[in-house]
C-alpha cells in the first residue's frame, strides 16, 4: 500500500463533507488525513484527502467519489509535482532551565512561538509530515503537554490550476 | 361491500391522462413563450408570477414533470402537500404502509420505464421508506421519494416525528436533497427526476420541511437544473468498441453476459441483433430475465447460484465474457477468484465504478447499453466484412450437449404433495408471455425465474440485489397501476406474503386487480433449504405454521382484504384454479397454493464456493468432460 493525495473539488453546500467521509467508511477505505476549506471560488470547496491504498482500491474510491453528485473534480496530486503542508500547534514544557534549548529547536525548524506561559511554550509549525514528525521527535524529551494537528493540504507546482476547466463551468 | 368496477378503473385512468397533459403542457409552454414574445411589444410588463404555497409548487412541479401517479400516506409534516394534491391530476394512491408505497413506486418504474413516486411524512413515515429505497438503489430503479420534514426551526431538536432521513438515506440513494426554501422546490424536483432517470438510474429522496411547504413562493416552469458535478457518459469510446469487436470476432468460447442495464437502456432489440449477428451464446442474470427471449436457441438461461448448468458452465469455461449492463455480483460469480478463470473481460456499463470493481476488465467500456450495442454492431460488421467471424461450432456442440444432459427440471415430491415448481410453471403457461410476473424473495423467486418463460422485456420484476422479502405484492400493485391492461401476477411465498399483504386492501379499494399466487410451503423455504443442506436439518425458526395451524388462513385473509380468495392443494386443480383467477378482473385474487415443504431449488452453487462446484441436484454433480476443452 502507498499514500495517495486526492484533491477533491466539491460544491460548497451543506452535508457534502458527510457524503464524502461517509463514502469512505461504508466502502471500507481508510482516510489518513482530511482537510477542507473554501477555494478562490466561494461556491467551491476543496477537500484534500490522504489515503493509504493500493492502485486498484484507489481507482475504485476515485470512481465512487466521482459518482457523488456534489463532487466536481478529483485530481491525484503527484508528491513530486506538488507541495504539501500540514500545521501543528504544540504546547511544550519549557521552564527557565530548558527554555533556551526548546527555543533553539524552534528556530532550527523555523517554527514560531505563539504563546508563552511561565512553564510552557506553544509552538506553531508548518511543513511536510516528515518535517513535523522530526520536530515533534525533538520536542518530545522536553514533555509535550498538548498537541493539535491539521490535515494535509497540497497544491500542484507550476502555473497550472485545477480549479479551472470545463468541469467547473457551471459552479 | 362494493368493489370498484372495471368502469371505475377505466374512468380513473381517463381522469388522469397526465403524460398527455404534461406533453401538451410542454408544447403549450413553447407556444406560450412564442406568443408572449409577440405580445411583448403591446404589453411591456409580463404578468407577475402567481403567488402560491410551497405545497402547491410541489404538486405543480409533479404535474409539470408528467407524474401520473404517486403512492403514499399523509401525516403531519407532509400534510400541506396533500391539500393541493386533492385537486391535482396526479393520482394519489393511499397505501397501507409506506414500505408498500416505496415498492409500488419501484414496480411501477420497472414495468413502465417511467419514474416511480412515493410520498411519506417525516419520522417513521420516512424511515418506513428506507427498505424500498435501499431496494431500488441495489437494483438501480428510478424512484423519487418525497418526505415531509419537521419545520426548519425544529430540525435538530428531536422534535415530534423528526428523523434525519437525508442522513439515513445518504448511502442508499443516488442523491438526496433537504429543501431549504420554497423557491427551490421546482428546481430540486426537476433535478431529482433527472438524476433518478438518467445515467445509472436510482432512487432520489427529497425531504421538505413543513414550513417550506407552507411558505409563499412563486412558480415558474421549466426550472434550470444546477448539477455541475453530474455528467453521465452515454456514448462509449470508439477505440474500446473496436477492441471489443476484435476480441469478439476472435474468441472461440465467447459468452454475452447480460445484466439489468440492458433492460434499463431499452437495448433488448439491439441485444438480439448482436447475438444473432455474432452467434454468441447469451446468459441473462436475475435482473435481466426477459431481456432476451427464453425461447431463443442462443439463450442458455440464467447464470449464478441457481443458474442453469449450461449458463454457469459457459461462463466458467469461456475465453471471452462480454458483460453488458451487469456488475459481476457475488450471486453470479460465486467464489470470485475462481470465476471464469480463462476469460478475457469486455465490461460495458454506464457506471464507471462498476468496471473493475469485482473483476478486472481487459476492455472497459463506459456507456449506455443501447449505444454500446449499436456501436458494437457496426464494429462487428466491419470485422465480418474483413472475413473475421470466429468459429464457434465446437463451443456450441459442448453447450448443446450440456443443455440436453442438464435441463432445468424438478422431481415430483415423493410425499404426494403439490410441487411448487409445477404451480409456477403452469401460471407461466396459462398467463403467457404478455403477463408481468413479480416475485418476492426466496425459493419461489428462483423457481419463478427458472420455470416461467420470459419472452419480453419488463415482464419480470423482482428484488434482485437487496433480496427484499415482501417486495412482490406492493410491486405488483405498482406495475398494475402503470400497465392496467396487462395481467400482473405476484408470485409470493407464505413468508414474504405476510410481510406486505396489507396492500391488497389498497388494491381492492383502488381498483387494482392483481393476482397473487402464494406458494405456501408453510416455511421460510429458502432458509429451510440451507438448513437442510448446511445445518444438519436443524430447522431453527423456519416453520411458519401456515400449514400446520393454517394461521393465517390465506383465503379468509384475502377475503377480509376485499379480494377473492382461492385455495389449491393438488395438481389436478392447478390449471382450473389459475384459470378461475384469470377470469376475475374486477378484484384482486389470492390463491393459496398449498405445496410441499421439501422441494429445493436446483441447480445450486453453495455460497462462497466456486461455480465449478455447481450441483445439478442434491448429491449430483454434472459431469463436465474436461478433455473437450
Amino acid at each position: 500500500m502507498s499514500k495517495h493525495t486526492l484533491s477533491v473539488l466539491v460544491e460548497n453546500k451543506p452535508g457534502v463533507l458527510a457524503r464524502v467521509s461517509g463514502l469512505f467508511s461504508r466502502r471500507s477505505f481508510n482516510i489518513d488525513s482530511l482537510a477542507v476549506g473554501e477555494t478562490e471560488h466561494p461556491e467551491i470547496s476543496r477537500i484534500t484527502i490522504v489515503v493509504n491504498a493500493d492502485e486498484s482500491p484507489l481507482e475504485q474510491v476515485t470512481k465512487q467519489l466521482n459518482k457523488l453528485v456534489n463532487v466536481l473534480k478529483i485530481v491525484e496530486l503527484d508528491p513530486v509535482q506538488s507541495v504539501q503542508r500540514e500545521l501543528v500547534l504544540v504546547k511544550v514544557r519549557a521552564d527557565r532551565a530548558i527554555r533556551s534549548q526548546v527555543l533553539e529547536t524552534v528556530n532550527l525548524f523555523r517554527a514560531r512561538v505563539i504563546d508563552v506561559a511561565p512553564d510552557t511554550l506553544t509552538i506553531e509549525a508548518t511543513g511536510t509530515a516528515d518535517k513535523l514528525d522530526a520536530l515533534l521527535r525533538d520536542l518530545e524529551p522536553y514533555g509535550i503537554k498538548e498537541m493539535v494537528q491539521s490535515g494535509m493540504v497540497a497544491i500542484g507546482r507550476g502555473s497550472r490550476s485545477i480549479t479551472t476547466g470545463p468541469a467547473l463551468r457551471a459552479a | 361491500m362494493t368493489r370498484p368496477t372495471p368502469e371505475t378503473i377505466a374512468h380513473r385512468r381517463h381522469a388522469t391522462p397526465a403524460t398527455v397533459a404534461a406533453q401538451a403542457a410542454h408544447a403549450g409552454h413553447a407556444a406560450e413563450r412564442h406568443q408572449s414574445a409577440e405580445r411583448q411589444a403591446e404589453r411591456p410588463t409580463p404578468p407577475a408570477p402567481v403567488k402560491i404555497t410551497g405545497a402547491q409548487s410541489l404538486v405543480k412541479s409533479l404535474e409539470s414533470l408528467g407524474v401520473e401517479v404517486a403512492f403514499g400516506i399523509p401525516g403531519g409534516a407532509i400534510l400541506p402537500a396533500y391539500d393541493p394534491m386533492y385537486d391535482s391530476s396526479v393520482r394519489h394512491i393511499l397505501v397501507r404502509h409506506e414500505q408498500g408505497a416505496g415498492h409500488a413506486a419501484t414496480g411501477y418504474a420497472q414495468a413502465t420505464g417511467k419514474v416511480g413516486v412515493c410520498i411519506a411524512t417525516s419520522g417513521p413515515g420516512a424511515t418506513n421508506l428506507v427498505t424500498p429505497i435501499a431496494d431500488a438503489y441495489m437494483d438501480s430503479v428510478a424512484v423519487v421519494a418525497i418526505t415531509g420534514q419537521v419545520p426548519r426551526p425544529a430540525i435538530g431538536t428531536d422534535a415530534f416525528q423528526e428523523a434525519d432521513i437525508q442522513g439515513i438515506t445518504l448511502p442508499i440513494t443516488k442523491h438526496n436533497f433537504l429543501v431549504q426554501n420554497a423557491e427551490e422546490i421546482p428546481r430540486i424536483l426537476a433535478e431529482a427526476f433527472h438524476l433518478a432517470s438518467t445515467g445509472r438510474p436510482g432512487p432520489v429522496l427529497v425531504d421538505v420541511p413543513k414550513d417550506v411547504l407552507q411558505a409563499q413562493t412563486t412558480f415558474a416552469w421549466p426550472p434550470t437544473l444546477d448539477l455541475p458535478g453530474y455528467r453521465p457518459t452515454l456514448h462509449p469510446h470508439g477505440k474500446q468498441i473496436r477492441e471489443a469487436a476484435r476480441l469478439m470476432s476472435a474468441a472461440k468460447r465467447p459468452v454475452l453476459y447480460v445484466g439489468g442495464g440492458v433492460l434499463k437502456a431499452g437495448a433488448t432489440e439491439g441485444l438480439r441483433k448482436l447475438a444473432e449477428q455474432t452467434g454468441i451464446p447469451v446468459v441473462t442474470t436475475l435482473m435481466a430475465r426477459g431481456a432476451f427471449p427464453d425461447s431463443h436457441p442462443q439463450h442458455l438461461g440464467m447464470p449464478g447460484m441457481h443458474g442453469s448448468v449450461a449458463a454457469v458452465y459457459a461462463l466458467q469455461k469461456s475465453d471471452l465474457l462480454i458483460a453488458l449492463g451487469a456488475r459481476f455480483d457475488d450471486r453470479v460469480t460465486g467464489k470470485l477468484d475462481s470465476f471464469a478463470p480463462d476469460a478475457a473481460i469486455v465490461h460495458a456499463d454506464i457506471d464507471p465504478a462498476e468496471i473493475g470493481k469485482n473483476r478486472a476488465a481487459d476492455v472497459p467500456i463506459v456507456g449506455d447499453a443501447k449505444h454500446v450495442i449499436e456501436e458494437l454492431l457496426g464494429a462487428i460488421a466491419t470485422e465480418q466484412a474483413a472475413g473475421r467471424t470466429g468459429d464457434r461450432t465446437a463451443w456450441w456442440a459442448q453447450l448443446d450437449d450440456l443443455r440436453q444432459r442438464y435441463p432445468l427440471g424438478y422431481d415430483e415430491p415423493s410425499d404426494g404433495t403439490l410441487a411448487p415448481q409445477y404451480v409456477i410453471e403452469r401460471i407461466g403457461k396459462i398467463a403467457g408471455p404478455d403477463a408481468i410476473y413479480c416475485a418476492g424473495v426466496g425459493q419461489h423467486q428462483m423457481w419463478a425465474s427458472q420455470f416461467i418463460q420470459y419472452e419480453k422485456p419488463h415482464t419480470w420484476l423482482n428484488s434482485g440485489g437487496a433480496g427484499t422479502m415482501g417486495y412482490a405484492v406492493p410491486a405488483a400493485m405498482g406495475a398494475k397501476v402503470g400497465m392496467p391492461d396487462v395481467t400482473v401476477w405476484a408470485i409470493d411465498g407464505d413468508g414474504c406474503f405476510q410481510m406486505t399483504n396489507q396492500e391488497l386492501a389498497t388494491c381492492a379499494l383502488e381498483g387494482i386487480p392483481i393476482k397473487v399466487a402464494v406458494i405456501n410451503n408453510g416455511n421460510l423455504g429458502m432458509v429451510r433449504q440451507w438448513q437442510t443442506l448446511f445445518y444438519n436439518e436443524r430447522y431453527s425458526n423456519t416453520e411458519l405454521g401456515t400449514h400446520k395451524h393454517r394461521i393465517p388462513d390465506f383465503v379468509k385473509l384475502a377475503e377480509a382484504l376485499g379480494c377473492v380468495g382461492l385455495r389449491c392443494e393438488n395438481a389436478q386443480d392447478v390449471d382450473k384454479t389459475i384459470e378461475a383467477a384469470m377470469a376475475i378482473n374486477d378484484a384482486p385474487v389470492v390463491i393459496d397454493f398449498v405445496v410441499g415443504k421439501d422441494a429445493m431449488v436446483w441447480p445450486m452453487v453453495a455460497a462462497g464456493t466456486s461455480n465449478d462446484e455447481i450441483m445439478f441436484a442434491r448429491g449430483v454433480r454434472p459431469a463436465f468432460d474436461e478433455d473437450e476443452l
